[in-house]
């Protein structure tokens, strides 16, 4: 009997059925979409605050002294010591690997660059445009172009290729990316805009640097030091102060976990326990730790300016996604009990026929929580599919990449459904069934 | 109207007569809509919490969004300097450049001088020496690491690279210039993990006295949008006709491109929120309206035009809305305001631009849910109603 009272109400009130489970179905959809939005955008922003460069600098460990002023280096260039560039693919395993977005080594060389009778000290700096190196079975790309996303080059498209812009997607600027920019095995380079304008120099022209002819494949602009330098393939550095495989620095541009009060202790004084948590989270500190490990003779260092910062920014964004969910869902509940408390309130009638015919508050009541039951059931179902639609979209349209939605939010989101229905439903219920049967059938005692 | 019966048969017409060629009586309309308040307090307390609620939500959205680009900008100045100001060749930054600067009108900016000079060190190493008004960098530099920031004459702030090749017991050291020779205590350390780490600090003052190279550098914090940004940038050119000025692009663009990003989620997430509490407005109201169609029934019975019933549901549904933006607006600015102390621990100003539109959306939602159940409603006959079918 109790499956029938209830098979009968859905196929008799199906337009009202059909009412709240819209509403249960948008409800959970808000509230998925949110919630999968939620979760994803620490991950989704901690990516966008990689256009702020590299957050983690690996250096020789027995570096001779910077002087550079304004961006010129005053240094001797074959003065320090050196990284060795084989190692560098060896970044590429480290535990946190796929944390590290890209990295691109530097080699600063001062260069005379201009006429015999009338030449300039500039500094050329070599370093990975877009290389593929190997590590394992792996290949993978990495250089300037990752980690440094704000540098711009103007140029000619070498090869032919026209640019087209029509074809450019939303936030990728690809044709920007391919034109001008040079291979990192040819003897190209990057001219910087303010030294480029000193010198009288545009793209496609040569240049003879240390006895080499080079070709100038693009302008660059970055708005800062680079303005005024050469930056050139990492292997013509080496060559010009004869020494292959030198590398002075490593930009890493990794994905980090804001800092806490773990992060910032010493590795040394850690039980083995605490040290594996700290090793296997991925703070800053411990990255540089891990970079140390795989190049040797090598101390990492955490850039301050965009590391400190980052965290802040992240929590931040979180925290502030975390309280709209809250109202998201606060709101779908809202509206879920609104429609249950409406559908319940006008079948008062058939409440007061049902204890007529002597049904107890129980029986009542149990009808009404497995129909709310059902419709959760369903518009769960419906409002999840909705809702994961509705991340996608969002992701798709603003950060350029899929949200994704953990199959663990599935059961979660089913639970807060019927929770929010029964919820919504629960005072209209004790209502219904406090009715009393003589005046419900009467048609009276509203309200 | 319980007096009507009593009265005689022509009085009745003669009032019938008069209601039908003049409006209804203004007094009455207004006791039916407080009735209807009074009498079903219950129903009209949930549409009215759901209307309030609704609102104290959409405020709440409205208000963040308005106010996220703001709190977002004062966390990304964190990051330090966005516009580089350095001398060209020749003429060094005239001496009132700080003053001059700070005194453009418009965006909230804070500027800090630094002069370079490249000293030597006892046993004849090179080590590139910094003057800098130390108040000023701690505040554009937060993430500079320093263990001591010096205060007394001679003493130094010296980068963590540097201290190891200078002076790595912390003793004081000597360094010259020009033939000139200072005396310096290193009290401070400065970690950054960048370029500064190289550099020995020391007061502005100090720096000019021992060197007599003036700032050659200016570095400044522009509070506000690009466009506020590039506005101080074409302000700064005509003070300093002589200096170079560049925007930090690493700063600019990264921060535009998270801030966008970041509004379009918010944007997105406040749509949807905003939509679903209309939505619970909607479903509330509706039922609500449905649910008196015996009154609906019983004003028809009585002879009210169709005109006065939906003039009726509409002020009522109105008046509903009204309120509730009221009561939801406070509410929702309240909970802006503690969002903001929460989670970027500053105030969120509360905006009173946004209380038209969440009136305007109330008053709307409202009456949307009126007018619809009463579209329904009026293909019935009263009588049907009544007899509750």
């Amino acid at each position: 009997m109790f499956p029938r009272i209830v098979y009968e109400s859905f196929r008799h009130q199906s337009r009202r059925k059909l009412l709240a489970g819209i509403a249960i179905t948008l409800g959970v959809a808000v509230a998925t979409a949110m919630i999968a939005v939620a979760t994803d955008i620490g991950d989704k922003i901690n990516r966008e605050l990689r256009s702020y460069g590299a957050n983690l600098v690996v250096t020789p460990q027995e570096d001779t002294l910077d002087v550079e002023v304004g961006g010129v280096n005053l240094k001797p260039p074959s003065d320090g010591t050196f990284l060795n560039e084989a190692d560098l693919p060896k970044i590429h395993g480290t535990f946190w690997h796929n944390n590290i977005v890209g990295f691109s080594p530097t080699l600063p060389v001062t260069v005379k660059v201009g006429t015999s009778n009338n030449s300039e000290d500039v500094t050329l700096l070599g370093t990975y445009f877009n290389k593929t190196l190997h590590f394992g079975k792996d290949d993978f790309r990495t250089g300037v172009k990752i980690t440094h996303p704000w540098w711009s080059v103007t140029g000619s498209c070498g090869d032919g290729r026209p640019a087209r812009p029509g074809q450019v997607r939303a936030g990728q600027d690809e044709s920007r990316q391919s034109c001008g920019w040079p291979n990192d095995d040819s003897q190209e380079i990057l001219v910087g805009q303010r030294l480029a304008a000193n010198l009288n120099k545009h793209p496609g022209d040569r240049l003879e640097i240390a006895g080499q002819e080079v070709t100038i494949s693009g302008i660059l602009s970055t708005g800062g030091a680079e303005d005024d330098q050469i930056v050139a393939p990492l292997a013509l550095a080496q060559q010009i102060i004869g020494r292959p495989g030198a590398v002075s620095r490593v930009y890493v541009s990794a994905l980090t976990k804001p800092p806490d009060a773990l992060a910032t202790r010493d590795p040394k004084t850690m039980t083995p326990e605490v040290y594996e948590r700290w090793y296997c989270s991925p703070y800053v500190e411990s990255i540089a730790y891990q970079l140390q490990e795989v190049i040797p003779h090598s101390h990492a260092e955490q850039i301050r300016q965009v590391a400190q910062n980052e965290g802040t920014v992240l929590s931040r964004i979180k925290g502030l996604m975390f309280l709209v969910t809250f109202g998201a869902l606060f709101a779908s509940a809202l509206a879920v009990a609104a429609a249950m408390a409406t559908s319940i309130f006008e079948r008062r009638v058939e409440v007061g026929l049902m204890k007529a015919l002597g049904a107890g508050n129980f029986a009542v009541s149990a009808i009404f929580f497995a129909e709310a039951l059902l419709l959760a059931m369903i518009g769960g179902l419906a409002g999840f599919t909705v809702g994961a639609l509705l991340a996608h979209q969002i992701g798709r349209s603003i950060f350029n990449s899929q949200i994704s939605i953990q199959p663990v939010l599935f059961p979660i989101i089913l639970a807060i459904a019927v929770l929010l229905t029964f919820a919504g439903s629960a005072a209209a219920i004790r209502r219904a069934v406090k009715f009393d049967p003589v005046f419900a059938l009467r048609g009276e005692g509203q309200g | 109207m319980n007096t009507a019966g009593t009265l005689p048969t022509k009085q009745v017409a003669d009032r019938r007569a008069r209601a039908a060629r003049t409006a209804p009586s203004v007094s009455m309309f207004w006791r039916m809509l407080l009735r209807a308040a009074v009498l079903r307090r219950r129903r009209a307390a949930a549409a009215l919490l759901a209307m309030v609620l609704a609102a104290a939500v959409a405020t709440a959205m409205m208000n963040l969004y308005v106010d996220v680009q703001a709190k977002l900008r004062t966390e990304f100045r964190n990051y330090g300097a966005n516009v580089i100001i350095v001398a060209k060749d020749g003429p060094p930054l005239p001496d009132d450049a700080i003053a001059k600067i700070e005194s453009t009108p418009g965006a909230k900016m804070l500027a800090v001088p630094f002069s370079y000079a490249v000293a030597r060190t006892q046993d004849g190493r090179s080590v590139v020496v910094a003057g800098t008004d130390f108040t000023r960098a701690r505040q554009l530099n937060r993430w500079w690491k320093v263990s001591r920031w010096p205060v007394e004459p001679n003493e130094a702030l010296i980068g963590m690279r540097a201290a190891s090749a200078v002076t790595p017991n912390r003793q004081p050291f000597e360094l010259t210039f020009e033939g000139k020779a200072i005396h310096l205590t290193p009290v401070g350390m400065l970690q950054t993990g960048a370029g500064e780490d190289s550099r020995i600090y020391l007061d502005q003052s100090e720096f000019e006295n021992w060197t007599d190279v003036a700032p050659s550098t200016i570095e400044v914090a522009v509070s506000g949008t690009t466009a506020d940004v590039e506005k101080s940038i074409r302000q700064f050119e005509q003070i300093l006709p002589g200096a170079d000025i560049r925007p930090v692009r690493q700063i600019m663009e990264a921060e535009a491109n998270v801030l966008n990003k970041t509004r379009a989620t918010l944007y997105a997430s406040a749509t949807l929120v905003i939509l679903t509490a209309a939505l619970c407005v909607l479903a509330t109201l509706m039922g609500w309206v449905f649910d008196r169609r015996r009154d609906f029934a019983i004003m028809k019975a009585l002879g009210a035009s169709q005109r006065l019933v939906n003039g009726f549901f509409a002020a009522e549904a109105a008046a509903l809305g009204v309120v509730g933006a009221i009561f939801g607006f406070l509410i929702g600015v309240g909970v802006a305001m503690w969002i903001g102390r929460v989670n970027f621990h500053a105030p969120v100003v509360p905006r009173f631009s946004v209380f038209p539109y969440v009136l305007a959306g109330s008053v709307g939602v409202a009456l949307i849910s009126a007018i619809l159940p009463i579209g329904l409603l009026r293909r019935l006959q009263p009588a049907i109603i009544l007899r509750g079918e």
